[in-house]
């Protein structure tokens, strides 16, 4: 436990000294921040949110958390000749990049919501916007330490990330519309709702929607995407879906961390 | 013979128009001159004011026969249905009834029961009365230019099919319905073959169906009314030359609600209302010729649906903010128009700053469409990709659905 800490705090210093995080959180706080300025409520807020979390996270997560992944490579070597076992080290790097991406977005959009004294949003909302944040970050962080550890040239690592991101957030829902165009003659919803399952992305947009955006999701469609999500039981389908996305690719990333040959 | 019958007739008719020469109370109570209002009823003479005082009156269905006479209560006397029949039936000319508290009419799937039923009369003035939990609140059947105003309306019916119309209007023209609250009941306000009405000032919500329904009821007038949670929203069908202005239409939510529905109207005018929270805000289907002007379309799912079937409307000076869709249709041609209304969504300039952009505005979007097109769709709400796809039509217009455009959006919304 010692040695998680140790690694963890070294993690950290490493990170705020190069103050990226820092402005990333900056980034956040400013955002939500310039929205309320502007005039927004709550609600629209969250919505405007909602959109840059689903961009934003998941890019500097991947590629933020890829590049300082290469970065720390030889302060592992160097951690690995002393005699520290393997899973403490990694729980200890692995949280030193995930606390401070999931830490600088809550605090980030969190501190403005608070100003605000939430300004019109529900709890449910506000509950959802921050856990699927939150969520992405630890994913994606999983996803970007399981990249980096899996991929020697940095370059391709970096790329992979890239593409990983530009597939989870773009090509990913391209194909699912294509495929709604393509079978239109069959009833999709329920297959629709099992492809959102299947991308962190779109489960945590589905998790802060039938919160927020209710009004267009009651219509014939979205009632039943409302149904299965918004109900306790949806919601705690999609919660425990997206915890097992982030508990798998880190679970991935810790076994090839056990195993490689630094 | 012949000419004595004539000059009875004449008298007759004189004595129809002249205003009454005496009017007497005739008060009822426990302790008043007539014990039951029946005994009232049967004794009051034209011009006469029947006035209850406060109690609980159990009576066979009441029936005013006598024209121009005026039932009034005093301290809310309370009549009683027992949930086994109408309680007051307005069977003469000019009737007043005020005051009174009518409650509990049972449900009967045979006769239309109601607090107060108007039939085949002119003239009456319902005011002033609470209504509570009753099939159907007050009934006006073939009755021509009375007034219903002021009444409290209220029912907890269980489903459609055991609740009825809190104020029902059925070939009853002119029919003014003003500054009534309506809740909990089917419709809240039902007018069927009953033109030229004028409803001002209603609060209608909480309806088992649609806090405003009307058919076949031309040169109808709705103004400054609120609508707001009816589990259908409002629903108007089949009726010409009407005019819904400066109303609210709030959180009608759901798969089959909408804020206005509007159904096979021609020329109808919807001005100045307010439109919030609806899964659909305003639905054209079969709507020709309307004029849409000055409305806010605030968080609406879809703030307007113009079906195909829809032609020539005119939308001019209206604020769309917050929708999910701002405009949505299921045709990629349509002879409805927008100009000069305002879009949040709108993302020109205006170089020369006359107030209005210099870049057209369409309100339909690539995925608005691609949903109307494909429900399934509407899984992407909100995704990235949809942001990309807003992006991409904004640099390629040719991807943009040609169908509505508003060539002059405003920069501003108006004040």
């Amino acid at each position: 436990m010692k040695i998680v800490l140790l690694v963890l705090e070294a993690g950290l210093r490493d990170l705020t000294r190069n103050r990226w995080i820092v402005a990333y959180g900056l980034c956040f706080l400013l955002l939500a921040e310039g929205l309320f300025w502007f005039g927004g409520t709550g609600p629209q807020v969250a919505l405007s949110l909602l959109n840059i979390v689903l961009m934003i996270v998941p890019l500097v997560a991947l590629v933020f958390g890829t590049i300082h992944m290469y970065a720390s490579r030889e302060f592992v070597e160097l951690l690995l000749a002393q005699p520290v076992p393997r899973p403490q080290l990694f729980a200890g790097l692995f949280l030193g990049l995930a606390l401070p991406l999931s830490g600088a977005f809550a605090v980030g959009a969190g501190i403005p919501f608070a100003w605000h004294a939430g300004a019109g949003t529900g709890g449910g909302a506000l509950l959802a916007l921050f856990t699927a944040g939150i969520a992405l970050s630890v994913a994606f962080s999983a996803i970007a330490t399981w990249i980096a550890l899996s991929t020697e040239d940095r370059l391709k690592g970096v790329g992979l990330s890239l593409g990983v991101w530009l597939a989870s957030t773009i090509v990913y829902d391209g194909l699912v519309l294509a495929a709604a165009a393509a079978f239109a003659d069959y009833p999709l919803e329920k297959p629709l709702l099992g492809l959102m399952l299947a991308n962190p992305v779109d489960l945590a947009r589905m998790l802060v929607l039938t919160q927020l955006d209710v009004s267009a999701l009651m219509g014939y469609t979205g009632a039943l995407f409302e149904r299965t999500f918004g109900t306790g039981l949806g919601t705690s389908i999609a919660v425990a879906t997206l915890a097992a996305w982030c508990a798998v690719p880190l679970a991935l990333a810790a076994r090839r961390f056990q195993r490689r040959d630094f | 013979m012949k000419r004595r019958l004539l000059l009875a007739g004449f008298v007759a008719a004189l004595a129809a128009k002249a205003p009454p020469l005496h009017a007497a109370d005739l008060v009822v109570g426990p302790h008043a001159p007539y014990a039951t209002i029946a005994q009232a009823l049967t004794a009051a003479r034209r011009g006469d004011r029947v006035v209850i005082t406060a109690g609980l009156y159990r009576e066979a269905t009441l029936v005013v026969r006598t024209p121009h006479i005026t039932i009034e209560g005093r301290d809310w006397p309370v009549l009683d249905g027992e949930s086994l029949r109408t309680v007051l039936i307005i069977a003469a000319d000019s009737v007043t009834v005020r005051g009174l508290v009518l409650e509990h009419t049972g449900v009967s799937n045979l006769d239309d029961r109601a607090g107060i039923r108007a039939e085949d009369v002119r003239g009456c003035i319902i005011e002033h009365n609470r209504l509570r939990d009753n099939l159907f609140g007050i009934y006006i059947q073939r009755s021509a230019d009375c007034i219903v105003r002021d009444n409290e309306v209220e029912a907890h019916g269980a489903s459609q099919t055991t609740s009825g119309n809190g104020i029902h209007m059925w070939y009853s023209p002119g029919t003014r319905v003003e500054r009534n609250r309506v809740s909990g009941q089917r419709d809240g306000i039902y007018f069927e073959f009953s033109p030229g009405g004028v409803t001002t000032d209603n609060v209608s919500e909480h309806s088992q169906r649609y806090g405003l329904h009307f058919m076949f009821s031309d040169s109808c007038r709705y103004e400054r009314n609120v609508f707001r949670d009816n589990t259908s929203g409002v629903a108007v069908m089949y009726s010409r030359g009407v005019v819904i202005s400066h109303n609210r239409f709030e959180r009608a939510w759901g798969s089959g609600a909408y804020g206005l529905l509007l159904k096979e109207i021609l020329g109808a005018e919807i001005r100045g209302n307010t439109f919030s929270h609806n899964s659909i805000g305003l639905y054209l289907e079969g709507a020709v010729r309307m004029k849409v002007s000055d409305n806010d379309f605030v968080q609406n799912g879809w703030a307007a649906k113009v079906l195909a079937n829809a032609d020539e409307n005119q939308f001019t000076g209206n604020r769309f903010s917050g929708n999910a869709f701002d405009v949505g249709t299921n045709s990629r041609t349509a002879t409805s128009t927008f100009d000069g209304n305002w879009w949040d969504a709108y993302r020109g300039y205006d170089l020369n700053r006359d107030g209005i952009g210099d870049v057209p505005f369409h309100p339909v979007r690539l995925f608005a469409l691609i949903v109307e097109k494909h429900p399934a769709a509407l899984v992407l709400l909100r995704s990235p990709l949809v942001a990309v796809l807003d992006a991409a039509e904004r640099v390629l217009p040719v991807l943009t659905p040609e169908a509505l455009v508003d060539h002059h959006p405003q920069m501003r919304p108006r004040p």
